[in-house]
């Protein structure tokens, strides 16, 4: 029963890596755009939600309305100015200069929240559990995260792989020459903002879900580059599955082996 | 820094002004050549004339100067992006803390066969992930180092994952004396920068590493000249990786603790190596000692007389 607890819990906790993984499914797998920064926009985005939370007092969840369209605005900032340059064959420049956006991140948040660890009070929310009867009990939290990465991946398989905007955004990192042939600017590629509402969600979540520092970001990443890697490049639905791989993978590692986990 | 003159005699049927030289060292560059060994016997010396705390500062940045044109070679002239050179560090590190601590091996006498150790665990870790490419490679590599990481703080004789120190009786078989322990820490981290840079820059005049180079540049025009693509970057990545186990184990050994999340730190040993190559300029070794005159790899040609004529 242990066991099968075990499998379910990581199942859910699956639902999670898959959340974080899902941006840099759309960055990384998608548009090709190796972006080392990852983790650390996810803090980023989870320390404005906190902060809403704190001095708005603002619901924890609702906390989302406000920083899904901020991060956005930023990253389609970013990707104009920035980003946009990095386009081409080889993948070094993408992998510098977003090395570079991690290291800045990190050190603006230590100037603007200390480097105290954080925690988004969530209430009874956090704590809640359904039983399932048989000794095995689900949060109702980690179900809302899954069911969000869900709906999260079903939204975007459709955008990017059955709209002509979604069709653009994968044209470009591909080919940026014959995509301009084909009369599709780069510049007001929405896949990165897309992308970056994702990482949104997933800071909010981090926030709600575990305690978090300015340092939070770098794991996150190699979880999210693992479940991208394992579900296969370019495959949303591949995340979901690499993201619960590795959450059960986990599991049963931490089944036979309590201190392997980390 | 030695400086070669290459001198082509053209066969005789050709214009005899059509001779030309290929010249891997001008007089900018031996003026640098001679003034960096002035340098290194300034720096030879120091311990004889310098504090403890700039020998302790130097060793710091000797490890590191160390470990840039190995990433270099890596990176830059086999294109093996790898951000996964901390396992090797750490490989090399606790190699020499095991053979130290538990086989009463002399810590110094125990560098080269930390290299040993961290090039042999190279071999099944290069076929792991040279089966991935490009960025995979990339991500591939940081996980082979995580799992070392894990693998290491699961090994209780190594006291997990809270670390061990190097007991005071191996210290003390370096040296008696604290000031002579420096010394040798020191000229030993010395003695591994500057083969470090010799050997990197002797493999790039090599066979071996016009090979390498030549697959940078276009892995199918190597292969079709005869370059074994895969058995070259092989070599490349186990020889990178024993080097970089030397100096992981010399770091560990100047710091005499260790713990898993220090030896395989992605930020020490990786990214801030990173940093350092492509501040000094990737693909050249004289960016991270930032001499750039006493520079190897370019070579320059200059035609005696225009062609045709």
């Amino acid at each position: 029963m242990d066991w099968l607890n075990a499998v379910i819990q990581d199942v859910l906790l699956g639902g999670r890596y898959a959340l974080f993984a899902t941006g840099l499914s759309l960055t990384f797998g998608v548009m090709r755009l190796v972006n080392i920064a990852h983790g650390d926009l996810i803090v980023l985005a989870a320390f404005p939600a906190l902060v809403l939370a704190q001095t708005l007092s603002l619901r924890h969840l609702l906390t989302l309305v406000v920083v899904i369209p901020a991060m956005a605005a930023i990253d389609y900032v970013l990707q104009r100015w920035l980003l946009d340059r990095t386009l081409g064959a080889d993948i070094l420049p993408r992998l510098l200069v977003t090395f570079g956006m991690s290291v800045i991140i990190r050190k603006l948040l230590v100037e603007m929240f200390s480097a105290d660890i954080r925690k988004l009070q969530a209430g009874a929310l956090e704590t809640m559990s359904v039983p399932l009867g048989g000794g095995i009990a689900v949060g109702p939290l980690p179900l809302i995260m899954l069911g969000t990465a869900i709906a999260v991946i079903g939204g975007l398989q459709l955008l990017f792989y059955r709209t002509e905007l979604g069709r653009a955004s994968r044209a470009v990192p591909d080919d940026r020459e014959t995509a301009r042939l084909m009369g599709i600017g780069n510049r007001h590629l929405f896949g990165l903002a897309l992308a970056m509402a994702v990482v949104a969600i997933a800071g909010v979540f981090l926030a709600v879900r575990t305690n978090f520092d300015r340092f939070s970001g770098p794991p996150r990443l190699l979880y999210a580059f693992e479940a991208v890697i394992i579900g296969g490049l370019g495959s949303l639905w591949g995340t979901l599955a690499g993201g619960t791989i590795l959450g059960v993978a986990q599991s049963i590692g931490a089944q036979i082996d309590p201190g392997g986990r980390s | 820094m030695a400086t070669t003159a290459l001198v082509l005699t053209p066969p005789p049927h050709v214009n005899p002004g059509l001779a030309y030289r290929v010249e891997r060292a001008t007089v900018a560059r031996r003026t640098a050549a001679a003034a960096g060994l002035l340098l290194l016997i300034l720096l030879a010396t120091l311990p004889f004339w310098g504090g403890r705390d700039s020998m302790r500062l130097l060793v710091e940045f000797l490890n590191y100067l160390s470990l840039a044109p190995l990433w270099n070679l890596l990176a830059s002239y086999a294109g093996l992006f790898s951000v996964g050179q901390q396992a090797f560090v750490g490989l090399g590190a606790y190699a020499l803390f095991a053979a130290a601590t538990f086989l009463g091996f002399d810590p110094v006498l125990a560098l080269p066969l930390a290299g040993a150790v961290a090039g042999i665990l190279a071999i099944p870790t290069a076929f792991l992930v040279f089966r991935l490419r490009g960025a995979c490679f990339a991500i591939g590599t940081w996980v082979v180092a995580e799992v070392y990481r894990l693998v290491f703080a699961q090994i209780s004789a190594l006291r997990g994952g809270s670390g061990m120190s190097l007991p005071a009786g191996v210290v003390k078989g370096i040296a008696t004396s604290a000031q002579i322990r420096d010394r040798v820490i020191y000229w030993s981290a010395l003695g591994i920068a500057v083969a470090a840079l010799g050997l990197v820059y002797l493999a790039l005049r090599s066979h071996w590493g016009l090979a390498l180079t030549a697959i940078r540049d276009s892995a199918p025009g190597a292969e079709s000249l005869g370059v074994d693509n895969y058995r070259t970057k092989i070599l490349g990545y186990v020889a990178v990786a024993a080097g970089t186990g030397v100096i992981g184990a010399l770091i560990f050994l100047s710091k005499l603790r260790i713990s898993p999340s220090a030896a395989f730190s992605l930020n020490d040993w990786t990214a801030a190596v990173i940093f350092i190559v492509v501040i000094g300029g990737i693909g050249r070794i004289e960016g991270r000692s930032s001499a750039r005159s006493s520079s190897s790899c370019c070579a320059s040609s200059s035609p005696n007389s225009a062609p045709g004529t």
